[in-house]
């Protein structure tokens, strides 16, 4: 009898390009991989100004965590949370309110990995390897129940990661499972790409879907209005579903890059 | 002076923080808003504004602040130069040294934040990206190791499930190979592992492999197909059979490419003998092994299927002639040991495959003959069973002989439906035993069409008592010393709703087969014998008139004849004197003594017995003396030459020798059929006692013999 049964599936392949990595990439980091950063750069080409974008989306991620302290809501529970880097929601959110708890999840085994060590002796953050496609998982996990009490509000974070769903992976079906999960006054705090009323072309939409198909991470643009249904069940915080710089602003970009108006951002409140 | 000093530094620090914000914050890739950013750059401007003045000078600071631009991801190449180049050309304007630092000084100063600046930013830089590059190392090292703990977990678990499955479970390669098997699969093919390792897929035909098996096997290993699930069989090691509920799969790479073959095997050898004996069960018949009803359908069916049946089909529907009395004179367990004995007869004339025989109930049976070559095929058949059955059957230490009667269809399979040709057949035996019996008939529309006639008045038969259709009709019975009437035979009808008014013959055949005989004959007896209190009128002297009722040889054998026959005397109030039954001569041929006890507890009653149709069998004429009989019947055919002149002289000496022995047994002789005055006369002269027939009545209602008999006692 051989050792192991040799159909059964294979580690982790470090030369298949990660989102999480590549996204590492665009935001200056070096935690990435030579077939990370070919496929950022192929990215990029295809549509120009892709970092921009991805500052402008940490940065409204930022304000939407001071926002969330603000109204009171100190629990985050971050899916899709990516490789921690300078500026993580647990650093804002516990800057802001030190007993403030965080639960990141990710289904990249290498940023779960990465998000573990960094998070070491943070008892108030911890990191869970789980799919968003599977929630129940995520909310039956062991951090989540030791850091979310379920029966107060917590800010859900699904930042830059629904467009990572294909329509056939039900994202809707996955968000509504996790807001029923959620007390009233729970937050959704979501940013999404799209080409739709932003200054790049549907072309060019396509050709950056097309590069993470190629790397077997399909990534979906979608409509304001399929943004907006993301938000079912909950109610629009002003000024509702808007390009990512213009969601409650701290400051003036009149001199920043027009690119930076490509994709949603928009906070909810379960009622 | 100082406040304002102080004020007037605060809001150069805030100018060049904004001007230096605006020219980097488009290079960067900080994730800090602008504002933060702005926010940010102050302190850092502060820190290069401290360092200008300080005394003595240490450029250091202009490290620690490349170091913060790093470490706020300022990363950009691009960004560098414009860090610089706002530090160039504003820092000294916004945030002057004062006097203490002299003008050339003071940019020297500026100079060598700047070195270091950039000297620290490129060691930040690049203490940076070694320890992100370690620290990502790192986490990859630890995703994989964690990935590999639950792979080999995962695997553990295979394992677990692989060898402790109770299904067998196999994988192959594509070309068929077997790589691995697990315990339970080498246990159900009962063999070493080696022995079930060392084979290829392909080499597991098996004789009973469904149709496409082997298709859908070969297009999982071309990949053209993901799944199959089907019942397999398999030799096992030692050549005995193994069934299996089978379950391939085609497994795939990530990339799609087919890479290996999984089987799932199910044991179901026990569950399929046992399913197969549950099918025999329900498909063959208990007592005889034989197909049973369900089974001959479904193989006529399957026969007579358009396109996909045979072409031309054949039937013998087969009945055993007077299985009944068998039954009836032998019991049951001795019918059904004759029955097993035909049936295995039956089975050894069928030697082809396409030829089945079945057990339909009863005493019937059928042999389908599918695709004969000829008629003449079906016909040789039905004269092999008949020859089959001609030798007689030992059951018991008794010989018995059975013959049987058998309907053949034969045409071509499109012609008929299955319950038609099953009918077909069914009438054309009815035609080959109304012709005695021990033959075959072949199936012509027109004999089917009289012969439906006759099974429509079976069908009806069962209901006709029922719905009242039947009536009793008397016919005279007169004594010919002296004409007076003695009484009547009761004749029953049938009102056919169809056919009109129906007599005995045409019904009574039917009755018996089906049984019906014995609520039909209790129902005459009951009829006549309340007829018969009702002729016992007051004011008539003379012996009461009496009642005879015939009895068919099927009622003999029914065990309650003698108690409700009683029964129906008492209820009538009537003597048994009153009553006499009429047995035909041929039931009563070889009757034993268990036939015969009826009729004897009948006579020690005081019912008479009269042997009907005297003469139209063979009877042992000594032997009348051991029979419990009271009264011969003759035949019409004795006297039939005594109606007109010139008599028929051997007539005469055979009725007069009848007479003489009956008399001199004790019997008194009664005449049937008789229509003529001379004829009355001569079998007065002949010694006969009573007579019957045309020329005194014809049977009529119970009334008219009321009549009679009030004529015939005002005569004398
Ligand atoms: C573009 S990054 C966003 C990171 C972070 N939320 C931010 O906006 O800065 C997307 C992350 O989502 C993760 N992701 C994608 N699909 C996911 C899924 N189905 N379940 C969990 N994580 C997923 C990727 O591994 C990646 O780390």
């Amino acid at each position: 009898m051989v050792e192991r049964p040799a159909w059964a599936p294979q580690g982790i392949d470090l030369s298949v390009p990660s989102v999480s990595r590549i996204y590492d990439y665009y935001l200056g980091g070096s935690h990435n991989f030579e077939a990370d950063r070919d496929a950022g750069r192929r990215a990029m080409e295809a549509f120009p100004g892709l970092p921009k974008i991805m500052q402008a989306n940490r940065a409204f991620m930022r304000r939407a965590v001071r926002y969330a302290v603000d109204q009171g809501v100190t629990q985050f529970l971050d899916i899709g949370s990516g490789i921690p880097t300078f500026g993580n929601v647990h650093e804002v959110a516990q800057a802001a309110r030190p007993g403030a708890t965080v639960v990141y999840v990710d289904h990249d085994p290498v940023a779960v990995a990465h998000s573990r060590a960094v998070l070491e002796g943070n008892e108030r953050a911890d990191i869970v390897s789980a799919d968003l496609r599977s929630p129940r998982d995520i909310l039956d996990s062991e951090p989540a129940r030791r850091l979310l009490d379920l029966s107060r509000p917590v800010a859900l974070l699904l930042i830059a990661v629904l467009h990572f769903l294909e329509d056939a992976d039900e994202p809707s079906k996955s968000v509504a499972e996790l807001r029923d999960a959620l007390a009233p006054g729970s937050l959704l705090i979501l940013t999404h790409a799209s080409t739709d009323g932003g200054p790049r072309k549907p072309e060019e939409g396509d050709k950056v879907e097309g590069v993470y198909r190629n790397i077997g991470s399909p990534l979906i643009m979608r409509s304001r209005t399929e943004v907006e249904r993301f938000f079912d069940g909950f109610e629009p915080v002003e000024p509702g579903v808007v390009a990512m710089p213009l969601w409650r602003p701290d400051g003036t970009d009149d001199e920043d890059d027009p690119v930076i108006y490509t994709g949603f951002a928009g906070v909810g409140r379960k009622a | 002076m100082t406040t304002s000093v102080a004020e007037d530094r605060a809001d150069g620090l805030r100018r060049f923080a904004a001007i230096w914000s605006r020219a980097i914050y488009p290079a960067t890739a900080t994730s800090m808003t602008r504002a933060e950013f702005e926010e940010y750059l102050l302190r850092l401007a502060g820190g290069l504004s401290e360092a200008l003045r300080a005394q003595p000078f240490d450029p250091r600071f202009g490290g620690d602040t490349g170091a913060a631009l790093v470490a706020a991801h300022c990363t950009d190449p691009e960004a560098l130069p414009r860090i610089l180049g706002v530090i160039d050309s504003y820092l000294l304007l916004y945030c002057p040294p004062g006097e203490a630092v002299p003008a050339d000084e003071a940019a020297a100063r500026c100079g060598r934040l700047q070195h270091w600046l950039a000297a620290g930013y490129a060691r930040s830089l690049r203490d940076r990206t070694l320890a992100e590059q370690e620290a990502l190392s790192r986490a990859a090292l630890a995703a994989r190791t964690e990935a590999e703990q639950a792979l080999h977990e995962s695997e553990a678990r295979f394992r677990a499930v692989f060898q402790g499955a109770s299904i067998g479970i196999g994988i192959a390669g594509m070309d068929g190979s077997i790589l691995e098997v697990n315990d339970t699969l080498t246990r159900m093919f009962g063999g070493l592992e080696h022995h079930v390792r060392s084979r290829n897929v392909n080499d597991w035909g098996h004789p009973d492999d469904g149709p496409g098996t082997w298709d859908m096997q070969r297009q999982v290993a071309r990949g053209e197909r993901d799944h199959y699930s089907i019942e397999k069989p398999y030799y096992r090691t030692d050549g005995t059979v193994l069934w299996t509920n089978l379950a391939v799969s085609l497994l795939r790479d990530p990339a799609g490419t087919p890479q290996y073959m999984l089987a799932l095997l199910e044991d179901i050898t026990e569950e399929r003998l046992l399913r197969e004996r549950l099918r025999f069960e329900a498909t063959h018949d208990a007592l005889t092994g034989l197909a049973n009803r369900t089974l001959f359908f479904e193989r006529l069916e399957e026969a007579l299927a358009p396109g996909t049946g045979a072409a031309r089909i054949g039937l013998c529907y087969l009945d055993l002639d007077g299985f009944k009395d068998v039954n009836d004179s032998l019991g049951h367990a001795v019918g059904d040991l004759l029955l097993v004995a035909v049936g295995e007869r039956l089975q050894a004339c069928v030697t082809s495959p396409g030829q089945l025989v079945a057990r339909l109930g009863g005493d019937e049976f059928v042999v389908i003959v599918v695709d004969p070559k000829a008629r003449s095929e079906v016909t040789a058949l039905a004269d092999l069973i008949l020859g089959a059955l001609a030798a007689p059957i030992r059951i018991e230490g008794r010989e018995l002989s059975v013959r049987c009667s058998i309907g053949i269809v034969e045409g071509p399979a499109g012609a008929l439906g299955p319950a038609e040709a099953l009918r077909s057949a069914d009438i054309t035996m009815y035609r080959a035993k109304a012709a005695g019996g021990n033959r075959f008939a072949l199936a012509d529309p027109d004999a089917d069409a009289r012969a439906i006639t006759r099974h429509g008045l079976v069908n009806r038969l069962p209901t006709a008592l029922e719905r009242g259709e039947f009536f009793v009709e008397y016919q005279p019975l007169v004594r010919l010393s002296d004409g007076s009437v003695r009484g009547a035979e009761a004749l029953v009808r049938w009102c056919h709703p169809v056919h009109g008014t129906l007599g005995p013959d045409h019904f009574i055949p039917l009755a018996e087969a089906t049984g019906l005989i014995v609520p039909l004959g209790r129902w005459v007896l009951e009829q006549a014998a309340r007829q018969a209190r009702d002729w016992q009128f007051p004011g008539l002297d003379g012996p009461p008139l009496r009642v005879n009722v015939n009895l068919s040889p099927s009622q003999l054998h029914h065990p309650g004849l003698v108690p409700e026959t009683v029964a129906a005397l008492a209820e009538a109030g009537i003597e048994p004197s009153a009553l006499c039954l009429e047995v035909t001569e041929s039931a009563l041929i070889g009757a034993d003594e268990d036939l015969l006890r009826p009729l004897r507890q009948f006579a020690e009653l005081g019912v008479d017995i009269a042997l009907d149709d005297f003469g139209t069998g063979y009877s042992n004429l000594a032997s009348l003396r051991q029979l419990p009989i009271t009264t011969l019947k003759l035949d019409r055919s004795f006297t039939r030459g005594m109606q007109h002149q010139p008599v028929d002289p051997v007539d005469v000496k055979i009725v007069d020798g009848i007479v003489q022995l009956a008399h001199t047994l004790g019997l008194s002789v009664t005449v049937e059929g008789v229509e003529t005055g001379l004829q009355a006369e001569h079998l007065r002269v002949l010694g006969c006692d009573t007579a019957q027939g045309w020329y005194y009545a014809r049977p009529g209602p119970p009334e008219r013999l009321h009549a009679l008999s009030l004529v015939d006692a005002s005569s004398t």
